[in-house]
């Protein structure tokens, strides 16, 4: 499903450009949730940037493909439509407009990208509101401005009721967990895992392990210095709880 | 070639894409090219004018040929030669002025058609166009060549007319109120206007009366080399309402075209007027800045009346020049006046916009919002007075002036002036500049709004307090206008 190949990527900066990936290689079959997990600075941000096509990072080996396709190849809203969510560590603001009026857009958008009729706003009224229902989400979120004064928790809540919504072949979460209560966290989670199907792929990407309590990893990653230098079962989770990372920095050096 | 180039460059294949610029093949008659106080009795003879109006023109002609050019806007205009241009046109068989529907040019009709414009009463009365009806009076170049729904509106008592058969028909309101508010010699483009005005609509809504249906005006230019003069008159009686919109086109031409016109409005005691403009002048070409219509407008309303308001909103987004200050003179007591404003300019396109505020009376309230875009290699500039008088007693005047950038080639800027003589008044002014982030556009994109999807959609919310007072009849196609304008502004 997803095939992540000897992908090196560098971010442009002021003093020229750095590269913060150094050949990364992942293979996530269809329906598995894989976990990356790594210490700040080790790429993991960059990693999801990469994937979804963000402008200012640029691939300069490697290759990533879904279902055989180049993802490399297409515009950011290419890779959406083609079914490449990013749950975003931090949900941007859009004062002014107003929730509905962001998914309908972005409904029908995609629709339009992938060949469907578009909703009309009868059809994507419906749509929210038994997505907000299934997730516990209370829809006057839904009149408000995209991210405009949501609380940390409302913002990733909102992340993952646009998930469902748009219902991803590839979800990316980049630290979904940062800055959740408890609570929050588990109503994520359960969002996360109530989506989980034979046919769709999860690349979960955290700093702590907490996340890993509630959506079960197939396979964890290690991240440190821009490269994968593990990959185990769940239990590795609970290792790099007990350690920490220092191991693997010394590895990666 | 990265995500940002390559959209520039498909988007730069599309810009200028102004979808209003077509030319309608229509046999005209003009005046001969140039000014003088010939062609000024040549277009008052046209319209079979009585002799005070020639008058009047005649004295403004005389005071406008030694009135400088107003230079203090941040506006670069290159010199404008007045005797390289048209001063009439008219599509022959019009010339008589305004008709019944069915003695248009087929022709014309075609080109409202095209340009959204709903003409035809017995169909949209009959919901075929599904949308509320909307009288329209209807100027192309220099004459009126319909008004629609003029029978229904009588039927109320309210006028609604062109101008020139408002001189003809009501000649005592129109003695009375045509340029009181706004005096021929206000200003140099006003005082041409006051010259060479050709057409324009007159309403007059009697006392206690609510028009029953929004009225507009659609300004069409067509004619190379011509320029377009119209007056507006708007008299609303003791407590009565009107909502008054108007919408401008022009052909893509290499020259620039001159457009001034005059805008008069009116408030007895408790009378409401709403005034509404959607701008789009043809800008000129998106990379060179050829071509394109010099828009300037003297527009300024009078709350006469105890109690009466005057609201301003207008979206501007055409035009290669702006020089548009849409003002209250608030000399009623408690009356009220708004301003309501976006401004959009792009490729080379320049604007300065604003209002003046003019507190005369006891516990007058004013209210500007404005929000200018710029974008590409263009220059936005808000220019606003609020002024307070010695006898403004409890004057409040409340400001927001926001200004968003597009890129890093054009500018912003903003210019506020305050004066108050009276010391109960209540000032507040509130100004913000940002730039559309990198983050917010790739936010959008991921959840799969292309660049441009995702730029209207950003520009849109970030003018949404001023868009929600348009009637909503013209708030859908301003915000598609407002995506529109924005096309090739990525770079």
């Amino acid at each position: 499903m997803i095939k992540v190949e000897n992908l090196h990527a560098s971010v442009k900066a002021d003093d020229g450009k750095a590269e913060i990936l150094k050949g990364i290689s992942l293979d996530i079959p269809a329906g598995q949730v894989h976990a990356i997990m790594g210490p700040n600075g080790s790429g993991k941000s960059t990693l999801s940037y990469v994937l979804a096509g963000r402008e200012d990072y640029e691939v300069t080996q490697g290759t990533v493909k879904m279902d055989g396709e180049d993802l490399l190849d297409m515009e950011p809203e290419e890779r959406a439509a083609a079914g490449l969510f990013l749950a975003f560590q931090y949900p941007v603001e859009i004062p002014g407009v107003n929730m509905s009026t962001f998914l309908k857009t972005s409904i029908n958008s995609i629709r339009k990208a992938r060949g469907e009729d578009e909703l009309d706003a009868l059809g994507i009224l419906k749509l929210i509101k038994s997505k907000c229902a299934e997730l516990g989400i209370n829809d006057d979120m839904m009149k408000r401005a995209v991210n405009v004064g949501f609380s940390g928790g409302e913002k990733k809540r909102n992340e993952v009721l646009q998930m469902a919504i748009l219902e991803p072949k590839f979800c990316v979460l980049d630290e979904t967990d940062s800055g959740l209560d408890i609570d929050a966290l588990k109503i994520v989670a359960d969002g996360v895992n109530k989506m989980r199907s034979p046919d769709r792929s999860f690349l979960v990407i955290t700093h702590y392990q907490r996340l890993l309590d509630y959506i079960k990893p197939d396979v964890v990653h290690v991240l440190a210095g821009g490269k994968i230098v593990k990959s185990g079962g769940p239990e590795l989770a609970q290792e790099l709880e007990d350690k920490g990372y220092a191991e693997f920095l010394e590895e990666a050096a | 070639m990265s995500i940002s180039e390559e959209t520039i460059k498909t988007v730069a294949d599309m810009a200028g894409r102004y979808e209003a610029g077509f030319v309608t093949d229509i046999e005209t008659e003009k005046a001969p090219k140039g000014l003088s106080e010939d062609i000024v009795r040549f277009i008052s003879a046209k319209k079979n004018e009585p002799e005070w109006m020639l008058e009047w023109r005649l004295k403004a002609y005389r005071q406008w040929q030694d009135m400088p050019e107003p230079e203090w806007a941040k506006l670069k205009i290159k010199p404008i030669d007045y005797q390289d241009s048209y001063y009439y046109a008219a599509p022959k068989d019009h010339t008589e002025g305004p008709q019944s529907l069915e003695d248009v040019d087929p022709k014309l009709l075609e080109t409202y058609e095209k340009l959204g414009i709903p003409l035809r009463e017995q169909e949209i009365l009959a919901g075929v166009q599904n949308r509320a009806p909307v009288a329209v009076d209807v100027v192309f170049d220099s004459v009126s060549v319909a008004t629609t729904f003029k029978e229904k509106l009588k039927e109320v008592g309210v006028i609604f007319c062109s101008i020139s058969e408002a001189i003809q028909e009501h000649p005592e309101l129109v003695k009375k109120y045509m340029g009181s508010i706004v005096p021929p010699g206000d200003n140099k483009h006003s005082c041409l206007n006051s010259a060479v005005f050709t057409d324009g609509s007159f309403v007059y809504i009697p006392p206690g009366v609510r028009c029953p249906m929004e009225l507009s005006t659609y300004f069409r230019i067509n004619e190379l080399n011509t320029g377009q003069f119209e007056r507006t008159l708007i008299i609303a009686d003791k407590g009565s309402y009107v909502s008054y919109l108007e919408g401008c086109t022009a052909p893509m031409r290499d020259e620039n075209q001159l457009h001034a016109a005059v805008v008069e409005l009116i408030a007895l005691d408790d009378a409401e007027i709403k005034y509404s403009t959607v701008q789009n002048w043809y800008p000129g070409d998106f990379e060179t800045g050829k071509g394109g219509i010099y828009n300037f407008v003297t527009k300024r309303g009078m709350c006469e009346g105890r109690n009466s308001k005057i609201s301003w909103t207008q979206v501007e987004t055409g035009s290669a020049i702006t020089w548009k200050y849409p003002s209250c003179i608030l000399k009623g007591d408690n009356s009220q006046g708004e301003f309501y404003s976006v401004a959009i300019t792009n490729g080379r396109q320049q604007a300065d916009t604003g209002t003046k505020m003019i507190h005369l009376g006891k516990n007058t309230r004013s209210r500007i919002i404005s929000k200018g875009i710029s974008a590409g290699k263009s220059n936005n500039t808000y220019r606003g007075l609020v002024k307070i008088l010695p006898k403004a007693e409890g004057a409040r005047n409340f400001t927001v002036c926001d200004s968003l950038l597009i890129g890093n080639q054009c500018g912003a800027h903003t210019v506020p002036y305050i004066e108050s003589r009276n010391k109960s008044a209540n000032l507040e002014h509130e100004a913000t500049t940002s730039k559309i982030g990198e983050d917010q556009l790739f936010y959008c994109m991921q959840r799969g709004l292309s660049e441009e999807e995702a730029i209207a959609l950003i520009v849109n919310g970030f003018a949404r307090e001023v868009m929600q007072h348009l009637p909503m009849e013209f708030a859908v196609e301003a915000q598609k206008l407002v995506g529109i304008s924005l096309e090739g502004s990525v770079g």
